[in-house]
């Protein structure tokens, strides 16, 4: 195998974009990552995208935004794992430039899901879930996701505030990102008196619905100097995993069993352990995910992820920073690009270009997206070269 | 949903039909092709038990469409006797008397109203036992 690294990053602004089709939106993206690495071609692309069929009415992505990126002719598929798509995507293109089938990969992830209804997004978004044997119950992404956060707080005495702290921890980071699509800061008592969702989760725990994409180039480790100028930021590990899609099918209802193996293969590949990593992307699409999240991925002990985040652990300047870009939570969560935009955060932090928001002296980052309620996880270990 | 997935669902939905690993015992609903415990392909047709237990659960405040009349109503992830566990509405009890540990029994009930077209869609809920 090559090693392989990342030379181009870009992003659209997040938020709603109802002014922008989704090609206009990947587009802005795929342009900005290929100017940021200076290459005048792409071999290959993978997109990630949730379902674009139920957001906009329209499927065959991977060849309209290469026709669109004015690449057509190359290779290009689509990538889809619920929210992970992006996630899985970037693995497809590491895969593809360490095999050495290609040389310049394009990974892209965009969502447009403001152009439906809010219900019709919500029924978009439970296609992630067991449709059959969860949704059709009547339970939500909120109430899956309730109904861990529950079970954190029976078993490990977890509270309500600390669970309100991922939320002001991540709005506080995202404060400082300009294309977050909330940037602005928000109290815990503003997250305990807002409208409840499912118990005992409140609106101001769940992540927003969002149009947006992000862009990366991969390329062989060895060639990237003759592209860039910047910082080479190299992928040192890559791990995937499945679990039960169903969350009543698992034997623990808050831990997630698919971001342990994934970690446990990246860390592996990567020859690291948690204690090793300067600051992580997670996938808070609800503020109770972060908690065991960082847990699985081994931050912290079980059962300690609420005092992780009340105790500013991982907030910026903390043992290890979490969400530095404002996460899902602040940053928007547009779902098949999320994935995609972890990597750019890390990428920018470990070359000190995020500003306000720089973890001083990052050296290794790591990135975890998942699908659904953990049915699907990938995790990432980037390194400075 | 479409008729014929509806259809076809009906022997889980009504009969709580599932199958019993010959192997290892695990119970599978809805029932595989393969067990997820140990490999094998052999099953033997059961019937889900009817008792069960709350091992967690929420309250589902803001419904998707087909649900909203219904709403506030509780969703929790109940272990029926026998291991098989089931996400179910907990019906028919205030929503603050309910708990985990809570013993429950599966009933049918109309579950939702699916689209314009009105298709009454039918399944199993559970309520409390004393
Ligand atoms: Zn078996």
């Amino acid at each position: 195998m090559r090693e392989v690294a990342v030379i181009g990053v870009g992003m659209s602004q997040w938020g709603e974009l109802w002014k922008k089709s989704l090609r206009q939106i990947f587009v802005d993206a795929a342009l900005a990552a290929i100017g940021d690495a200076g290459v005048d071609k792409i071999d290959s692309m993978y997109v990630g995208c949730m379902s674009s069929g139920l957001f906009v009415g329209q499927e065959h992505l991977a060849s309209l935004l290469a026709d669109y990126v004015g690449v057509a002719g190359i290779s290009a598929a689509r990538v889809e794992s619920a929210c992970a798509s992006g996630g899985v995507a970037f693995r497809s293109g590491y895969i593809e430039v360490a095999s050495g089938i290609s040389d310049i990969v394009l990974v892209g992830g965009v969502e447009k899901m403001t152009d439906v209804s809010g219900d019709g997004a919500t029924y978009a978004l439970a296609t992630a879930a067991d449709q059959e044997y969860e949704g059709y119950q009547g339970v939500t992404f909120p109430g899956l996701y309730a109904m861990m956060a529950s079970d954190h707080m029976r078993r490990f005495g977890t509270t309500r505030e600390q669970i309100a702290h991922v939320a002001v921890k991540n709005h506080k980071h995202g404060a400082m990102n300009p294309r977050a699509q909330y940037p602005y800061e928000i109290t815990v008592d503003a997250v305990l008196k807002s409208v409840l969702v499912a118990d005992p989760l409140r609106i101001l725990d769940c992540s927003p619905i969002t149009d947006g994409a992000a862009a990366v180039i991969l390329c062989p480790l060895d060639a990237a100097k003759k592209f860039t100028k910047k910082p080479l930021i190299k992928v040192t590990g890559s791990g995937s995993s499945t679990d039960t899609i169903a969350l009543h099918d698992r034997e623990d209802f808050c831990e997630f069993a698919a971001t342990k193996r994934a970690a446990e293969r990246a860390y592996k590949m990567a020859g690291v352990g948690p204690s090793d990593i300067s600051l992580a992307e997670v996938h808070d699409c609800f503020t109770i995910a972060e908690i065991c999240v960082i847990e699985a991925l081994g931050f912290v002990e079980r059962g300690e992820g609420g005092k992780a985040a009340e105790s500013g652990l991982t907030a910026l300047g903390g043992r290890i920073p979490v969400n530095t870009s404002g996460g899902l939570k602040s940053k928007g969560h547009p779902v098949g690009a999320t994935g995609v935009a972890q990597i750019v955060e890390i990428t920018e932090q470990l070359r000190g270009e995020s500003g306000k928001r720089q973890v001083k002296g990052a050296r290794r980052g790591l990135t975890q997206n998942m699908g659904g309620t953990g049915g699907s996880t990938v995790v990432h270990i980037l390194e400075v070269a | 949903m479409f008729p014929a997935r509806y259809w076809r669902e009906i022997p889980q939905r009504y009969r709580l039909e599932a199958e019993k690993c010959k192997r290892c015992g695990r119970i599978c609903f809805p029932p595989r092709s393969k067990c997820p415990k140990c490999g094998s392909m052999e099953f033997d047709a059961v019937r889900l038990s009817e008792g069960g237990v709350v091992r967690t659960f929420t309250v589902i405040r803001v419904a998707p469409s087909q649900f909203s009349d219904q709403a506030p109503y509780a969703v929790g992830i109940v272990e029926l006797d026998g291991g098989v566990k089931i996400t179910t509405q907990i019906v028919d009890c205030p929503l603050d008397k309910i708990h985990v540990g809570q013993k429950v029994r599966v009933e049918f009930r109309r579950i939702q109203e699916d689209g314009s077209a009105g298709i009454l869609c039918y399944g199993y809920k559970c309520v409390p036992v004393s």
